[in-house]
């Protein structure tokens, strides 16, 4: 020890920087999301957080589950391809329980127009109809059947029935 | 034995390592879907969209958007004859109600829609100073709203203009490509929705998806590739007037 006779200003220095450095290390312990760099340089916890929001739109699977009615009457016509929530809206609390929420009533003097109004950025190989000179005022589904519109096809307006959850 | 000052003050910085270990405790397993087995991305189909806004109307109500924002948006192109550097762009309402009829003026006129491109090398995510924002393991690029500061910075970052600081929680928000959808076996809203099939979510890593397919063996481009975001929104049909 004769070499650090005078090493005791030293060795109090080395002991405020180790103490230092423990306290960051305790404080970064603390101050740090658990998961933080988890998967990366953020908040794991946050990709749970994210998922773990509600539902909205059911999906038409769910739908078809129980209007089976409804579906087979649609896969066969031209809206096939249309999701039963893309004119339904959102639906997911009637799908968990059908009692909760009843499918509001669809307008379909705003809702057929949506799609199928003239539009001269539409493509032109789209259906597509100037409302006011088509049917001159009179709805869409008196001549045409929302799930199945082109006339003639599966089933009429008047024949379709009203689906299994609805009353 | 008996434990020297100098042995404990070693001990100290390895004591606290481990001590940190022990509080971070394993972390937790998310339940039925596993993030490395995808890679999410979109098609969007640019010759089908018929520009109704129902994408923009499911958006909102699947994510509780606040009125006059979007996280996504059709937009409404005109070309006049050949100028495709300068387009006339309108979108009234992100779209959401679909467009007013507009004169015939020849020239070319489409509609784009519009949304987080969710970039595997995403600007947005680069300039968050506290790790609010990150690219997930299956590729989305998702806020972590806890953690926001509002700096605003990564609404400025993002070249494609699909960030906003929503105003109700004062933290950026934007797509999250229905992270709380996708991660449950469903699509987004928007491709849900969509009546023509323009919006199409792809798994990127999943061979046998059939728009991953699509990908494979048709034109797609990115928007703005010269920036290198590694975009994921491929854009089928898409005029080079869309920038």
């Amino acid at each position: 020890m004769a070499n650090f006779k005078d090493a005791g200003h030293l060795l109090r220095m080395a002991a405020v920087f180790a103490v230092g450095i423990a306290l960051f290390l305790v404080a970064r312990s603390i101050f740090v999301p658990k998961s933080f760099g988890q998967y990366g340089h953020y908040r794991g916890a946050a990709l749970a957080e994210v998922a773990s929001k509600p539902v909205m739109f059911a999906g038409h699977g769910a739908c078809e589950g129980c209007h089976t009615d409804v579906y087979e009457v649609k896969s066969k016509g031209v809206h096939a391809h249309v999701a039963c929530e893309a004119c339904h809206g959102p639906l997911a609390k009637h799908a968990d329980d059908p009692t909760a929420l009843q499918p509001p009533k669809m307008d379909v003097a705003v809702l057929c127009v949506r799609c199928h109004e003239a539009g001269l950025a539409k493509p032109k190989t789209f259906p597509q109809v100037v409302s006011a000179e088509h049917s001159g005022g009179v709805v869409c589904d008196t001549c045409h059947q929302p799930h199945s519109p082109r006339i003639g096809d599966a089933t009429t307006a008047s024949a379709e029935k009203p689906s299994g959850g609805s009353k | 034995m008996s434990l020297t000052r100098r042995h404990f003050l070693i001990l100290l910085p390895a004591a606290a390592v481990a001590w940190e270990a022990l509080v971070a405790g394993t972390p937790e397993a998310a339940p039925n879907y596993n993030m490395t087995d995808h890679w999410w991305g979109l098609l969007i189909d640019v010759t089908k969209c018929i520009g109704c806004g129902t994408c923009v109307q499911a958006c909102q109500a699947e994510n509780l958007v606040p009125d006059g924002y979007y996280r996504t948006w059709v937009e409404r192109y005109h070309v006049a004859d050949w100028s495709i550097e300068n387009p006339v762009v309108d979108s009234p309402d992100g779209g959401k109600h679909g467009f007013p009829a507009s004169k015939n003026e020849g020239g070319k006129n489409f509609y784009v829609p519009k949304m987080c491109n969710h970039c595997a090398d995403s600007p947005c995510t680069q300039v968050c100073p506290v790790g609010a924002t990150f690219v997930s393991p299956d590729g989305v690029v998702l806020v972590d709203q806890k953690y926001c500061l509002g700096c605003r910075y990564c609404i400025q970052a993002c070249p494609y203009g699909c960030r906003f600081l929503n105003p109700e929680t004062n933290t950026a928000s934007k797509c999250t490509l229905c992270y709380h959808r996708i991660t449950k076996g469903l699509t987004t809203a928007c491709c849900e929705t969509c009546p023509t099939g323009t919006r199409q979510l792809v798994d990127l890593k999943n061979p046998n998806d059939p728009v991953h397919k699509f990908i494979e063996t048709h034109s797609v481009q990115v928007l703005k590739p010269h920036l290198a975001t590694k975009a994921k929104a491929f854009y089928y049909g898409l005029d080079g007037s869309v920038r």
